[in-house]
């Protein structure tokens, strides 16, 4: 297993979000989660490398427990990459600059590997003439794909998807979820959040579907997409198609 | 027109208290300059020592910054000046002049600061962090030089007003520019020594101001 999440908790103030989440997602396995707005999927995510404290229960990593006092959490984020509906690319670095400053802040590379390491994930993303670009002077869907390189460029062992293509027009999407797609057939390990259900159809392993802080149900696509076993899975799967 | 010549631009009066005038312009660069280091780095400090969110400190902070940013400084100066030496604290007009005012920079800086690391969106910490950078590095490689750029305009033109300050350096004997030319306008019973310390202070400033204005089109970044 790569991600195991076990009777996973998290609160804010009275309000409880997560209510006890089991997911383990295995090598190279592409895990898709759905579900309404507010039923915790993007604090599910958060809470696996995290930037939410859960409030009980156990996350591992490669076997690694990261709630475990002491553990380096710093070390462990750095084998999970994260990509955000927003992009939160750095604006006062360009896309090379973006890509570079982990790995020359964090693994400590000099700064020719850094850069080497770094046109190699911009190639990959299909930007590698940006990569003097500034985030202003590229599309929303240019942005994504640096902010996909740099997560790439720390070779994890997962990459966390949360809506990577909710902020954008819709002819910039398919760039993303190509990359996405090519990814997933170079055997990356991923979790994505998402409303793109052509694309979880076509290329996910399996979908979990969230209500409430709960994982409802799960399964391989064709079987959440077609024949689920609630019906409330079968209105939202119906409201999204319009 | 006569009357107004021989009396502020009498150039017998002035060149005679040239050199004083100066001497004084060297004071009041060497104050100008202590002044902007301690205030703005000390304001630098503050904010990022706030930024680490302990309660008992920011209380501190904020209690320091709020009463030295309500203080005239004049009366800051006069109270290092006249009032500590009855606890037998004795500093120079030059040092307590320094010290009120960097105080005073550093309070407006913490703020101006601190206003900038809050404007900086949550989500670049967030990128950051996720990609394994400690607070201090996400601080410093990701969220201080977005801060920074947001800061300088409000920043260089706080400077600029504290740093004028510096002719209340007069009222404790500091030979700065205010200082000289009025000593000289006692002397000469001819007011011609502050039109030229007025000259002598526009010489001075100016160049900051346009720095200022440079350095805020030179910073700026399309968003």
């Amino acid at each position: 297993m790569i991600l195991d999440v076990a009777g996973l908790h998290k609160s804010f103030g009275d309000l409880e979000v997560l209510k006890g989440i089991d997911l383990k997602v295995a090598e190279r396995e592409l895990v898709f989660v759905i579900g309404p707005s507010g039923s915790g999927k993007s604090t599910l995510l958060r809470c696996c490398n995290r930037l939410e404290e859960p409030t009980s229960g156990s996350i591992r990593v490669e076997g690694v427990d990261i709630m475990a006092p002491g553990v380096d959490i710093n070390a462990v984020r750095r084998r999970i990459g994260m990509v955000f509906q927003s992009f939160n690319l750095y604006p006062h670095l360009n896309a090379l600059g973006n890509v570079t400053l982990a790995l020359r802040k964090v693994l400590k590379k000099a700064k020719a590997e850094a850069d080497d390491i770094g046109m190699r994930a911009l190639v990959r993303v299909g930007l590698g003439d940006k990569a003097k670009a500034y985030p202003n002077e590229l599309s929303g869907g240019q942005q994504q794909r640096v902010a996909i390189a740099r997560a790439l460029a720390l070779e994890p062992s997962i990459m966390l998807f949360d809506e990577p293509t909710s902020a954008l027009d819709p002819e910039l999407v398919g760039g993303v979820l190509a990359v996405m797609r090519q990814m997933r057939e170079s055997g990356m390990t991923m979790v994505v959040v998402s409303h793109e259900m052509r694309f979880a159809r076509g290329a996910a392993d399996r979908v979990v579907f969230m209500d409430q802080g709960r994982v409802l149900e799960e399964g391989p696509p064709e079987k959440i997409f077609n024949e689920p076993e609630h019906a409330r899975i079968k209105e939202f799967i119906a409201s999204l198609n319009g | 027109m006569g009357k107004f010549a021989q009396t502020f631009l009498n150039w017998e009066v002035m060149a005679q208290y040239a050199p004083k005038i100066l001497e004084g312009f060297w004071v009041t660069v060497q104050l100008a300059l202590a002044v902007v280091i301690a205030g703005i780095a000390t304001g630098l400090v503050l904010a990022l020592a706030r930024s680490f969110r302990v309660k008992a400190l920011n209380l501190l902070i904020v209690a320091f910054v709020d009463v030295l940013r309500a203080v005239p400084p004049l009366v800051l100066i006069i109270i290092l000046y006249f009032a500590l030496p009855t606890v037998g604290v004795r500093m120079s007009g030059f040092v307590s002049t320094w010290l009120a005012l960097s105080a005073i920079l550093a309070s407006f800086a913490e703020e101006i600061f601190w206003a900038g690391m809050l404007a900086v969106p949550h989500g670049q910490w967030e990128a950051a962090r996720s990609t394994g950078l400690s607070f201090l590095q996400a601080m410093r490689f990701v969220v201080l030089p977005q801060a920074v750029r947001i800061t300088i305009p409000p920043l260089t033109n706080r400077t600029i007003a504290i740093t004028k300050g510096t002719a209340l350096g007069a009222v404790v004997a500091v030979g700065e520019i205010l200082y000289q030319a009025q000593s000289a306008y006692s002397f000469s019973y001819n007011p011609s020594p502050l039109t030229l310390g007025a000259v002598a202070y526009l010489i001075l400033f100016i160049p900051v101001v346009w720095f200022g204005r440079w350095v805020e089109t030179r910073f700026a970044w399309k968003r």
